[in-house]
């Protein structure tokens, strides 16, 4: 009787394949991730179990936290700009085309049109939260309620924007979706302040928003 | 010059050189393991930060302030829950001063509102005809955000059709709140 000869296969295997791909596949992620800026006035949300996203783009976000301070973000660089120099006729301010740069790199803003100048002239880490005293909002629709003015310049920018593609691309300039208007609450902000915002979002019939939340782990 | 174009003739014609070979194989096992985990990393990262939304839709505000046109509801219709402080709120069914059912205070919890939610919607249908049941939900002024959208969720868990949010909440409730020790700050 002979002896069976186990044959010994090698233990390594060539991983130059798998390297390639795991690499090629990490490049893509690590490019189509988009960097996160960090929010200026961080607020916890309330958790909820909805499943729907917000949409990534053409998008308004309105924090608010830190007992009624109120902020504002834009999503959109170029709708930015087009909202600061309408802001900018509808109260009498002229602003450089350096400080219409910054501001279209600016992620949020929590300060009056007055504090705006003084604003974009900080540098980047002197934006803090406790620097910016929120935008001054009000039940009215006049040009004291500063956030009625910025929701409503800020859809009417998106909006024009938005048309001026269609017409390029040969599409209905009338077929645009219009801009969708968040709030991004505190969980432990009290309903007045949250009860301003949602009035004067109700005042420009901007009757359909969204409230930003967590999800809920259980 | 000279020296150099002789150097490179003699290389292309004779003697190569010899280059060492040092085992064409290198371990990658590492290499792997860490682009696998960054691949982790960032896909979960992409997708996972993204924020939920909840939408709400308001009532038109003209709609409202034209009287002309409020209609009569039957009021075994109608439930209301006063959102108080300390993460509680009143219920009632019908109206403040005389309601149906309630005033009962309850918690955000499965026991508290969800089964208030589904009791009522079975019920009100057998007292009003067939109509389903209209959920106002009225924050007071002592409540947080966090009610507001637990309230929200809900109304989507039960699957509750028609509700509001209304923001002018009546001197009663606000007794109401009061007398329940839910008016705090």
């Amino acid at each position: 009787m002979g002896k069976a000869k186990v044959k010994r296969a090698s233990t390594s295997i060539d991983m130059t394949a798998m390297c390639d791909v795991s690499f090629l596949l990490l490049t893509f992620f690590v490019l189509t991730a988009t960097a996160r800026q960090p929010e200026t006035l961080t607020v916890d949300t309330a958790p909820s179990y909805s499943q729907a996203k917000l949409p990534d783009g053409n998008l308004a976000i309105i924090t608010v936290g830190d007992e009624g301070k109120v902020f504002f973000k834009m999503s959109d660089p170029n709708v930015r700009v087009e909202t600061l120099q309408r802001m900018a006729s509808k109260y009498g301010m002229e602003f450089s085309p350096e400080e219409y740069a910054k501001f279209k790199g600016l992620e949020d803003f929590g300060v009056s049109i007055k504090a705006m100048k003084t604003l974009l002239a900080a540098n980047d880490s002197e934006r803090t939260a406790e620097k910016q005293r929120g935008i001054p909002v009000d039940s009215t629709q006049n040009l004291t309620n500063e956030l009625f003015s910025w929701v409503k310049e800020a859809r009417v920018a998106s909006a024009n924007i938005l048309r001026n593609k269609a017409m390029e691309d040969g599409k209905d300039p009338d077929d645009i979706e219009l801009m969708t208007v968040a709030i991004k609450a505190d969980a432990d902000e009290k309903f007045p302040s949250l009860n301003l915002i949602i009035e004067t979002l109700r005042n420009q019939k901007q009757n359909k928003f969204s409230f930003v939340t967590g999800l809920k782990a259980d | 010059m000279a020296e150099l174009n002789q150097d490179s003739g003699k290389g292309g014609k004779g003697g190569k050189v010899r280059s060492k070979k040092n085992g064409g194989k290198v371990d990658l096992t590492a290499m792997v393991d860490l682009a696998f985990l960054l691949i982790t990393f960032f896909m979960l990262t992409t997708s996972l930060n993204k924020p939920q939304a909840m939408d709400v839709a308001m009532p038109d505000k003209n709609v409202e302030q034209d009287k002309n046109t409020d209609v009569d509801v039957d009021e075994h219709r109608s439930v209301t829950l006063v959102l108080g402080s300390d993460d509680k709120l009143v219920w009632y069914q019908g109206d403040v001063k005389n309601p149906l059912q309630g005033p009962t205070v309850i918690d955000y919890s499965n026991e508290g509102l969800r089964s208030v939610l589904l009791k009522m919607q079975k019920l009100v249908p057998q007292q009003a005809g067939g109509k389903d049941v209209i959920v106002v939900i009225r924050p007071s002024e002592k409540s947080v955000t966090r009610n507001i959208i637990d309230a929200l969720d809900e109304m989507k868990i039960v699957d509750i059709k028609r509700y509001m949010i209304s923001n002018r909440i009546m001197d009663d409730e606000i007794e109401l709140l009061k007398k329940e020790n839910l008016y705090n700050d």
